[in-house]
C-alpha cells in the first residue's frame, strides 16, 4: 500500500494547499516541525504518557449487548472514545498539537470551534502546557454554546465571537485563518479536524489513529478477529479517519462513515457533503464540498453542531472514490432515535454526533448475522447535547 | 503593456479594486468607466465568494452585499463583457478565489474570460504549487494568471514565483488580509529591492494602501499601486448617494495625482 498523502499533500486528486501565499512557507515549517517530533522519541514519550495519564488512554472496546439484542442480528461493540478527559476523541489530536506547538516555541495558539468541542479540548491543553488560547467561534453558536463558552473561558481561553458570513463554524475557520496569516510568526493554528492544507489533514489523522490502533489489539484480544464492519460518524472526519486508518489494508474490514441527514437529502437542509456534494476547494484543501452551480459554498445543517459543516476531509473523499470507504446519510430523527436508544438499553448517552454512527449501526446490525460484529466509534459523551435533544422531544429542561 | 508605457513617461499605475456587485453589477459598470476617467491605468474587478479568507471585514462585508445582490463569476465575466461594449479600454484583472473557477470549469473558465475582454486573473487561494492545472489553461491562451509574493516567501519561492508569474507580480506589503493600515511596512522597500534582483517584470503592491500619501510612497519603488478597501469603503459609505459615482471618481483621482510625475 503507498503512503498517503504524497510529499505536497495530495491524497490522489484531493488534499493539497490552497492558501494565500503568506502561510505557504509557514505551512512547509510546520510540516518539517512535526516530521522532526515524529522521530523524536521523547516527544512521543511524553504524548503518550499524557494520553494514558492525563487523556485516559487506552479507551475500552465495550459490547454493547442489550443494544445488540434489540436490533437482533450482529453484535455491536462501541469503542469508547466518549470516556476520554474533556469527553470525546478531540483530546487526542489537541495533547499532539498542543506539544508541538510548544516544541516549536510558538506562546500563542488559535482555535476554532463550532459546538464548542474543538475549543474546549484546545483550551485544556493549552491551560496544561501553559500556552495563551483564543478560540475563534460563530455567533450562531456563542448562543446555542454558552456552556462551552463558559468552560473555555474558566479554562483560560479567550472566546472570540465571529460575525461574518453564517456565523458558525466555517466562518470560524474563515477567521482563524485570517489570524494565523496576520499573526503567523507568533501563532500556532491548532486545527480541529482532519481538513485544511497539508499537513493538517495527515497530522490531525496521525494523532487520532491511536483510536484505530487500539481497537485492532482489543478486537483480536477479546473478540478474537478483526470487526467485520466499522462505523463512525464523519463532519470534518477526524475521529472516522483515526478509528478507519489502521484498517484500510484489512480489505476484509468494512469501513462506512455516517454523515449527517439533517432534515434528508431532499430538503436541502443537512451536512452530507459525499452524498450531495462535489469536489471543490474551500479551507485549503481539495476536497467534496456542499456548494452553488456557480461554486459558493453552502450552508449546512445539522442537529449536532459537529457535524454541521459543508467540507469533509481530503482523505476520506480519496478512499470514497476509491470505493474503499462507503458513505451514508443519517437524518436528524435518526440521530435523535440513536441517542434514545442507546441512552436507554446501555445507560450511554451519545454525542449527538455519535448518534448518527450509533442509528446506522443499528439499522445494520438487523440485516447481519449473530456471527458478524460491528465497531461504533463512539466519538464523544453527550451531557452537552441535553438541551438540543430536549428541545427536538419537545421537552423543557429550565 | 500599460506598466512600461507607463514608466517610459515617469508614471506609475494605479489599479483601483471594486468588489463586482456591490451595490449592483450596473452601478460596478458605472463606476469602473468612471475610474477610466479618473485616471485609473489597470482594474481588479473581485468576484465575490461565500468564504474570502485574504480578505478583511471591508471587501468581506462588499462581497456578501454583491451577492446578496445576485453576482456570480458568470455574472462578473458578463459585466467585463459590459464593459468592453462601452468603450472600456483599461486591462482588466480579475480577482477571484479558485472555487468558483473550478465550478465554471478551468477551461471554459478561460475562454469565456478572455471572450469577454479579461486580461488577466488573481487568485488568492493558488499558490504555484496548486497553479499548474490553471496555467496549463491560461498561459497558452494569453490570460495572465498574476501571483503573489509575500512578506513569509522564503528567496527560493520568490524566484519561482517571479518566473512564473505573468502581467505583473503582486506584492502583498503585509503580514494579513486586505484593509487599511494607518503605515506601510518598513520592510517593504527590502521586499521589492530583494524582488528586483530576479526579475523585471512588473511588480504592484497591494493590502494596506489607502490613502494618497501611501500610494505616493508605494509608488517610488513599485510599477503599481493596488487600492482596494479604501475604494470598496467609499462605496459602501455613499451606496444610495447619487453623488456615488463622483465621489469614487475624485478619490481615484486624488490617488493616481502622485503617481503621475515619478522620475
Amino acid at each position: 500500500m503507498k503512503t498517503l498523502p504524497d510529499a505536497r499533500g495530495h491524497f490522489g486528486k484531493f488534499g493539497g494547499r490552497f492558501v494565500p501565499e503568506t502561510l505557504m512557507a509557514p505551512l512547509i515549517e510546520l510540516e518539517k516541525a512535526y516530521a522532526a517530533a515524529r522521530r523524536d522519541r521523547k516527544f512521543q514519550a511524553r504524548l503518550n504518557a499524557l494520553l494514558a495519564d492525563y487523556a485516559g488512554r487506552p479507551t475500552p472496546l465495550y459490547h454493547a449487548a442489550r443494544l445488540s439484542e434489540h436490533c437482533g442480528g450482529a453484535r455491536i461493540w462501541l469503542k469508547r472514545e466518549d470516556l476520554c478527559h474533556t469527553g470525546a476523541h478531540k483530546v487526542n489530536n489537541v495533547l499532539g498539537q498542543a506539544l508541538l506547538a510548544a516544541r516549536m516555541g510558538k506562546k500563542r495558539v488559535i482555535a476554532e470551534t463550532g459546538a464548542g468541542q474543538h475549543g474546549v479540548a484546545s483550551a485544556t491543553a493549552c491551560a496544561l502546557l501553559g500556552l495563551e488560547c483564543e478560540v475563534y467561534m460563530g455567533t450562531e453558536d456563542v448562543e446555542r454554546q454558552a456552556l462551552n463558552v463558559f468552560r473555555m473561558k474558566l479554562l483560560g481561553a479567550k472566546v472570540i465571537p465571529v460575525e461574518s458570513g453564517s456565523k458558525t463554524l466555517k466562518d470560524a475557520v474563515n477567521e482563524a485563518l485570517r489570524d494565523w496569516v496576520t499573526n503567523v510568526r507568533t501563532t500556532y493554528y491548532l486545527l480541529g479536524s482532519a481538513l485544511g492544507p497539508h499537513p493538517y489533514p495527515m497530522m490531525v489523522r496521525d494523532f487520532h489513529t491511536v483510536i484505530g490502533k487500539e481497537t485492532r489489539r482489543q478486537a483480536q484480544r477479546t473478540i478474537g478477529k478483526l470487526p467485520d464492519v466499522l462505523v463512525a460518524c464523519v463532519g470534518g472526519g477526524s475521529n472516522a479517519i483515526g478509528l478507519f486508518h489502521p484498517f484500510i489494508g484489512d480489505r476484509r474490514v468494512r469501513i462506512v462513515g455516517v454523515e449527517p441527514g439533517g432534515h434528508g437529502i431532499a430538503t436541502g437542509r443537512h451536512g452530507a457533503t459525499m452524498t450531495a456534494g462535489h469536489p471543490g476547494v474551500l479551507h485549503g484543501a481539495m476536497s467534496y464540498l456542499l456548494q452553488s452551480d456557480d461554486g459558493q459554498v453552502a450552508v449546512a445543517h445539522s442537529i449536532s453542531a459537529g457535524l454541521d459543516y459543508p467540507g469533509v476531509g481530503p482523505e476520506h473523499a480519496y478512499y470514497r472514490e476509491t470505493g474503499r470507504f462507503e458513505f451514508v446519510a443519517i437524518t436528524d430523527e435518526e440521530a435523535l432515535e440513536g441517542f434514545q436508544a442507546l441512552t436507554k438499553l446501555e445507560g450511554i448517552m451519545p454525542a449527538l454526533e455519535s448518534a448518527h454512527a450509533v442509528a446506522h449501526a443499528m439499522r445494520l446490525a438487523k440485516t447481519l448475522p449473530r456471527a458478524k460484529t460491528i465497531v461504533v466509534g463512539l466519538s464523544g459523551r453527550g451531557d452537552k447535547d441535553v438541551h438540543v435533544v430536549a428541545k427536538a422531544l419537545g421537552k423543557s429542561v429550565e | 503593456m500599460t506598466f512600461a508605457r507607463l514608466r517610459e513617461r515617469g508614471e506609475r499605475a494605479l489599479m483601483p479594486y471594486f468588489t463586482a456587485g456591490d451595490p449592483s453589477l450596473a452601478e460596478t459598470r458605472r463606476l469602473v468607466m468612471a475610474a477610466e476617467r479618473a485616471g485609473a491605468d489597470v482594474v481588479e474587478l473581485g468576484v465575490p465568494f461565500s468564504d474570502p479568507i485574504a480578505d478583511g471585514p471591508v471587501v468581506q462585508r462588499a462581497g456578501t452585499r454583491a451577492l446578496a445582490a445576485g453576482a456570480s463569476l458568470p455574472r462578473v465575466l458578463e459585466l467585463v463583457a459590459g464593459l468592453r461594449a462601452d468603450g472600456l479600454k483599461l486591462p482588466i484583472a480579475l480577482m477571484t478565489y479558485y472555487n468558483p473557477v473550478l465550478a465554471f470549469g478551468l477551461k471554459s473558465f478561460t475562454r469565456t474570460a478572455l471572450d469577454a475582454g479579461a486580461d488577466g486573473v488573481i487568485v488568492p487561494d493558488l499558490p504555484y504549487e496548486e497553479a499548474d492545472p490553471l496555467r496549463e489553461e491560461a498561459e497558452p491562451a494569453g490570460l495572465d494568471l498574476v501571483q503573489f509574493v509575500a512578506p513569509t516567501s522564503t528567496p527560493a519561492r520568490v524566484k519561482v514565483i517571479a518566473r512564473l508569474s505573468r502581467g505583473f507580480i503582486y506584492v502583498v506589503s503585509v503580514l494579513g488580509i486586505t484593509g487599511e493600515r494607518r503605515q506601510l511596512p518598513p520592510e517593504l522597500d527590502a521586499q521589492i529591492r530583494t524582488l528586483r534582483l530576479v526579475t523585471t517584470k512588473p511588480v504592484c503592491v497591494g493590502f494596506g494602501v489607502s490613502t494618497p500619501e501611501q500610494v505616493a510612497a508605494v509608488g517610488k519603488l513599485a510599477d503599481g499601486v493596488i487600492v482596494g478597501s479604501a475604494i470598496v469603503r467609499l462605496i459602501e459609505r455613499h451606496t444610495g448617494d447619487p453623488a456615488l459615482i463622483d465621489e469614487v471618481a475624485k478619490f481615484i483621482a486624488a490617488l493616481k495625482a502622485p503617481l503621475r510625475i515619478q522620475t
